[in-house]
């Protein structure tokens, strides 16, 4: 049970893959909305498909049958009426009752998706270049998403830079995040296992990189799940929970730590070093600084960098913030 | 003491038989600024040429890098870079002012008997415009090149690195070049029609010309103001758009699909007038429903300007407004269904003619049944959720613009050739490169619906390795229509140094364009047609002359 929980948090997660289909066209179906859009899908899959078959079989034994000796001859056409009412009603009507009910089911199907179910269980996730922090009602923060089967789960999401979308194929469910406002998305998931998470809205340099897993656990095996995965930070050794905190709580975002400048300063060498301060006073990296620098990074800001760091106060708690730190100091 | 002027010096030099549009002024100077629609509408079509083949350089780049699920070819950026300049050069520099700009330019005056359109000097503006527009998009791509994708939603937009603001500069004026020509084009078909021809008498592609024109001159100034507040925003911090200013990036996606979604019908409608025309010419019967396509051009019109929310789906949209853009989606998909029906009907009992212009057209009516039969499943919103900014939707509108518009445009170009040079192209090649075209476009976008609903979202680098053997098929697919364009840009070539010469009327078409010699004269017409009769009409009066190759008056 624990080995499969370590492998669950590890620094790289595994490349999420689909499981496979019954259906050649949908992804394998996992929520309880699945079987109603696939249902839809498909009744519009085979209407198109007689549709369009009949198009082309008219069109190719007109082609075949009516198709003129030469130029030489001098085939007229026949002469044929140029309009027929009964005709022009009847493929007008027959088309606009079926995409009647076609709006009506895909409405339907809509506002079931866009009503969350009350009491559901809420998960946060945060959409950043290029990576989903998933923040569960304990506190714990993760970039898979865990969830029960058979439990409405409603995810809140909200996105810190630029547009980027919440897809789940399995479940069948999207929803862009926007910078600025909170957006939601819900599901019930039918089937244990773990299925892929994308982004669906461009969002620059790795946007194809920002794949997550979302796990569905039995029934019992979620909420052992976060309990343990609490339990097991405290049990890691300091630097090695720092590192998977450095990836999960966002620090990546900004912070380099192999000594390239991105948003923020480098991590790496900045233990022990000694900085200049927009204020015009120097500092010396240490332990308190650090401390200071992660729960109030307004109050000292090192020169050259804007002052766009967010505060981690009541974000991090202390045995994770020592284990930040102890990270930090490992980056020589 | 001056002479006496006798008869003979007021008597007009007949305009010599060889005398035509190409001939009739020397040098580069009198190409730049001419006045000539034709010369401009040319020039269009050899810059509208290029462009498609810089976008399709770029279709290709994209398509060998998803080869394989990582790195095949170039790096993230670059990708991103390339999948942008090919959807803006497509859709700015080709797709847009193809039909319309480049084909139509020639044709209109031309079907209306007329010397010319209303405003020769705001012609050759527009096509200038279109220079510098074009030159701006360039400038980006050297600097360094856009990588917002062609929708340039914010805030990636305003923060990115690269050269986004030339580009949306270059999208800016380009706006104008579209807005001038759809001017023009409203002005000439109301003011310049010949005596005799009636609203109901017009071949159904100026009704087409004339319902694009009023989508351009209504909806194009919005994307302009759009894109001008996204460079004041990149500039200075507006804070129209960025939330942390206290703007709403969902505001600039409504502001950009208000337009987007209209030039839709830009891109689509112009393609329906060219199908009508060439589904008669080639059966040799008149169109069926002809008052349907006709008025159906501007109910579309009309209609395309309220759906624009059915490409907002997932953005949060209220149910309610998502509802009101589905319905109304759904509704344009009835008189789009039924002009296909009319374009079979119009094909029943006729004398069906197997020449490369028609091929595109059976091409068209395959590809664009397939393309509109995959917009129902969009417009359904709650399968939309699923399929939406997936390969889907990539498969869609691809079925839809490139097998649409670009195989419209195609038909046409060939169709026209003879009177665009006074060349015939070679039938036999023009008939392989119509199949290599079908067959490469179905193989490179059919997968990509497969994709799509398995879940593979678009604007991807890397994807998962499922999804690999899908993306190969497409690409070998691409390949395919790469070579049927390569041998059509060669054969035409070709054709207009050493293509035997074109009669008046190859095709025994019956619209007025075909009444002028090939290629027309300077001033077109030596005297205003006068028009008694339905565009389609008088099939029977034409005869196949076999030593010109072409149709003349039966009596």
């Amino acid at each position: 049970m624990s080995s499969s929980l370590i492998a669950n948090i590890a620094a790289q997660p595994p490349q999420p893959q689909s499981p496979a289909s019954p259906d050649y066209w949908m992804p394998f179906p996992a929520s309880t909305v699945a079987g109603e859009v696939d249902w839809l899908y498909d009744f519009i899959f085979w209407l198109s498909t007689a549709v369009s078959f009949a198009i082309f079989a008219v069109m190719i034994l007109f082609a075949v049958r009516y198709r003129a000796r030469g130029r030489e001859e001098n085939e007229l056409a026949d002469k044929t009426s140029e309009h027929n009412t009964a005709l022009e009603i009847t493929w007008s009507v027959i088309p606009l009752f079926l995409v009647i009910a076609i709006f009506v089911w895909g409405f339907k199907g809509y506002v079931n998706l866009r009503t969350v179910p009350k009491e559901a269980l809420e998960v946060h996730v945060q959409a950043q270049k290029w990576s989903w922090l998933f923040t569960y009602p304990n506190g714990y923060t993760d970039t898979e998403l865990h969830v029960p089967k058979d439990r409405d789960v409603r995810v809140v999401i909200q996105a810190v830079d630029v547009l980027h979308s919440l897809f789940i194929p399995a479940f069948r469910v999207k929803m862009d995040a926007v910078p600025g406002r909170y957006t939601d998305l819900w599901f019930n998931a039918t089937e244990a296992g773990t299925y892929p998470i994308f982004c669906a809205e461009y969002c620059g340099t790795a946007h194809s990189d920002m794949l997550s897993r979302v796990i569905v656990h039995e029934p019992g095996g979620f909420e052992a799940f976060l309990e343990q995965a609490q339990d097991l930070e405290k049990q890691m050794p300091p630097a090695e929970l720092g590192e998977q905190l450095y990836r999960r709580q966002g620090c990546a975002a900004c912070h380099s730590v192999d000594g390239s400048v991105q948003v923020g300063p480098t991590w790496k060498g900045i233990f022990g070093a000694t900085h200049a301060m927009t204020d015009g006073t120097s500092v010396v990296v240490d332990e308190n600084y650090l401390r200071e620098a992660i729960l109030e990074p307004q109050a000292r800001i090192r020169q050259g960098f804007p002052p766009s760091m967010p505060t981690y106060k009541g974000k991090l708690e202390d045995y994770q913030l020592t284990a930040l730190i102890e990270y930090i100091k490992t980056l020589k | 003491m001056a002479a006496p002027t006798t008869a003979a010096d007021l008597v007009v030099a007949p305009s010599k038989p060889e005398d035509n549009y190409l001939t009739h002024d020397k040098g580069i100077l009198s190409w730049i600024f001419t006045l000539d629609h034709k010369r401009i509408g040319l020039m269009y079509l050899v810059s509208v040429l290029v462009s498609f083949a810089l976008g399709g350089f770029f279709a290709l780049v994209v398509r060998t890098e998803l080869l394989t699920p990582g790195k095949t070819l170039i790096t993230h950026d670059q990708f991103n870079q390339a999948f942008t300049l090919h959807g803006a050069v497509m859709v700015f520099l080709v797709i847009i002012p193809g039909i319309p700009a480049a084909l139509g330019n020639i044709i209109l005056p031309l079907q209306l008997g007329a010397k010319d359109v209303a405003f020769p000097r705001l012609n050759l503006m527009s096509y200038h415009l279109w220079v510098l527009g074009a030159l701006f998009l360039l400038a980006s791509m050297v600097i360094s090149a856009a990588d917002t994708g062609w929708t340039f939603y914010v805030p990636y937009s305003t923060s990115t690195t690269t050269a986004v603001i030339p580009a949306v500069f270059g999208a800016f004026i380009l706006g104008f070049s579209s807005i001038f020509t759809g001017l023009n084009f409203i002005v000439t078909i109301h003011k310049l029609r010949p005596p005799g021809m009636t609203w109901f008498r017009m071949p159904l592609f100026l009704w087409a010309l004339y319902a694009t024109a009023v989508i351009q001159v209504l909806a194009t100034p919005v994307i302009g103001i759009t894109l001008l507040m996204l460079i004041v925003e990149r500039l200075v911090g507006l804070g129209i758009f960025d939330p942390s200013l206290g703007g709403d990036p969902v505001l600039f996606q409504h502001f950009f699909w208000f337009y987007s979604h209209p030039a839709v019908y830009i891109m689509i409608v112009p393609a329906f007038g060219v199908i009508s025309e060439l589904i008669c010419a080639f059966s040799r019967k008149p169109i069926f429903g002809y008052k349907f396509i006709a008025l159906s051009s501007l109910a579309i019109a009309f209609l395309g300007f309220l759906v624009w929310g059915h490409h907002m789906f997932t953005s949060g949209q209220s149910v309610l407004a998502g509802a009101i853009f589905s319905a109304i989606t759904f509704l344009i998909a009835i008189p789009t269904a039924i002009k296909i029906f009319n374009w079979l009907a119009t094909m029943y009992k006729g004398r069906i003619h197997l020449d490369t212009p028609m091929l595109y057209a059976l091409a068209f009516l395959w590809v664009f049944t397939i393309g509109g039969v995959t917009g129902v499943f969009l417009a359904t919103m709650s399968v939309n959720v699923h399929l939406h900014d997936t390969y889907f939707v990539v498969a869609h509108f691809h079925y839809v613009m490139m097998g649409g518009s670009i195989t419209a445009f195609m038909g046409g170009l060939h169709y026209w050739w003879p009177k665009f040079t006074g060349r015939m192209y070679p039938e036999r090649a023009g008939r392989v490169g119509a199949i290599l075209v079908f067959l490469g476009l179905n193989f490179t976008f059919f997968p990509q619906f497969i994709l799509g609903t398995r879940g593979m979202p678009r604007r991807y680098y890397n994807y998962l390795p499922e999804f690999t053997g899908l993306h190969q098929f497409s690409t070998i697919g691409a390949y395919i229509l790469g070579a049927g364009f390569l041998l059509t840009a060669i054969y035409l070539l070709k054709s207009v140094r050493s293509g035997p010469k074109a009669p008046a009327n190859p095709w025994g078409a019956t619209t007025l364009e075909w009444t002028c010699q090939s290629p027309p004269p300077y001033y077109n017409f030596h005297e205003a047609p006068v028009v008694n009769r339905g565009p389609y009409d008088n099939y029977d009066k034409l005869r196949f002359d076999k030593k010109s190759r072409g149709y003349v008056p039966a009596e």
